[in-house]
């Protein structure tokens, strides 16, 4: 039972952006402030996803591996550097970037190439399949790393004298800073927990939502979204658990010393 | 073979050069205004903080053995006292020998059982040394130990570390009180500004 799809036309997008007007009117009544804020945060929406439909366009119309694997190097690049971009505390010098990118390339490699496997496009790296799979895979790693490592850095500020007393106490640096970086594991991956738990009752997810909108059989837009939601599951663990590990690496050294030196301070400070 | 506690140029940002030796059994005095930098050296001397140099201990070199061996022999007690589990017992690994300290630091034996929430500052900053001398470590490094405890507790806690040194153990122990470094050690070592002289008492 499989509909057509219903194309849009501009005129729709213009009517459903009304909605944003509608608050960006509530937002001068009330003196919030928010309204320029929402106006630069849509037209830069709305100028990305322009550019990457020309992009997209141009892939599908060129398929080579050298040119999926450029535009997946880019989305890895600036997946990592957002992930870190909105941190509290973010380590001095290039660690932060460093962390970010590695645990972006580690979820997102590894778990597009799995995921490719079982889809099994041809040729593999198609960029209609590679390019949106890597997309939501780092788009939820991302948040995973960013709330895990946000956590861990704040947690070994906070937790400061306990750890340095336990490490005075002959404890190892896996000893003492354990419980933030268990902590930092579980912030990360609740998000992704609650959204398994809670899909298909609470919400359909995005992606299945626009799959059975463009008119796709909702039988195959389940299974392809239960394979989305493992892949995304997999990838946030993955790079979460890589990005929390080597932060605590980080935050301390072979002499198992605490080394907050090695992160700015606070923003707000 | 050197007994007792061997430190040779030991530097850190804010901390020059410092050069002691200390015989087993003997107390140090580390003096100077706030800020001069006693527990610098003395988060040094733990390794707590980068810094450069060479400490021994009883003729074992301190680059010789991990950081948590050593931390394990020269034991540093910060002038704060830190919690991480809800209940007290569950910070000492040798309960017994913590639970015969605490006693002798004038506190009762059910505090084990206690909420860490419970504790007053006082308690707390007993219950902290006895968490560090619990393990009966050879140098203990003590940074106000008795800040926040009144005159008998005090003296409960002096004569305790009296008893360790009495035993060989090396005390170094950062206060601003004077009379307390008289009662206690036999050499002070007084901090301006980063460095430091050391005199016979």
């Amino acid at each position: 039972m499989i509909t057509e799809t219903i194309f849009l036309t501009y005129t729709d997008l213009a009517i459903a952006a009304s909605l944003l007007l509608v608050n960006a009117i509530l937002s001068l009544c009330f003196g919030l402030g928010l309204e320029k804020r929402l106006f630069f945060a849509t037209a830069r929406m709305i100028a990305q996803f322009a550019l990457i439909g020309l992009v997209l366009v141009w892939l599908f119309n060129n398929v080579s591996l050298l040119f999926t694997g450029l535009a997946a190097l880019i989305m890895i690049i600036f997946a990592g550097r957002e992930s870190v971009a909105r941190q509290d505390r973010r380590f001095v010098g290039w660690w932060g970037l460093g962390i970010g990118v590695s645990s972006m390339s580690l979820a997102g490699i590894l778990v597009t190439i799995f995921a490719l496997a079982q889809i099994r496009p041809d040729p593999w790296y198609h960029p209609q399949y590679a390019i949106p799979l890597l997309g939501l895979i780092l788009g939820n790693a991302m948040n995973g790393v960013s709330l895990g490592l946000n956590n861990l850095t704040n947690g070994a500020a906070r937790e400061k004298l306990a750890i340095e007393t336990r490490l005075s106490l002959g404890q190892s640096r896996e000893e003492a800073l354990r419980p933030i970086v268990r902590e930092a594991l579980r912030t990360a991956m609740l998000p992704i927990i609650n959204s398994m738990a809670a899909a298909g009752i609470v919400f359909l997810p995005g992606m299945m939502t626009g799959q059975i909108l463009a008119g796709v059989d909702p039988e195959e837009a389940v299974k392809y979204q239960l394979l989305i939601m493992f892949m995304v599951g997999g990838g946030t663990a993955f790079g979460s658990l890589f990005a929390i590990l080597g932060g605590a690496r980080l935050l301390s050294d072979s002499r198992h010393r605490l080394r907050l030196d090695r992160l700015q301070t606070l923003k707000s400070d | 073979m050197l007994d007792g506690l061997v430190i040779e140029n030991l530097t850190r940002p804010g901390l020059h050069p410092t050069s002691i030796r200390v015989g087993k059994g003997k107390c140090v005095a580390v003096s100077g205004p706030s800020g001069s930098g006693k527990s610098l050296f003395l988060r040094a001397v733990a390794d707590l903080d980068p810094n450069n140099g060479q400490i021994s201990l009883n003729g074992e070199s301190r680059a010789m053995m991990s950081a948590p061996e050593w931390r394990k022999k020269a034991a540093y007690l910060q002038p704060e006292s830190a919690w991480w589990h809800d209940k007290v017992g569950a910070h000492f690994i040798n309960l017994a020998a913590a639970k015969t300290l605490a006693e002798a630091f004038g506190l009762k034996e059910e505090i084990f059982d206690w909420t860490t929430s419970r504790l007053s500052t006082g308690e707390r900053q007993r219950l902290s040394l006895a968490m560090v001398l619990a393990s009966r470590p050879p140098l203990l490094l003590l940074d106000e130990p008795t800040s926040a405890l009144d005159a008998e507790h005090t003296n409960a806690v002096e004569l305790e570390l009296q008893k360790q040194v009495d035993g060989g153990s090396i005390i170094l122990i950062a206060t601003h009180d004077r009379a307390q470094i008289h009662r206690m050690a036999s050499v002070a070592l007084t901090f301006c500004s980063g460095k430091s002289t050391m005199e016979e008492l």
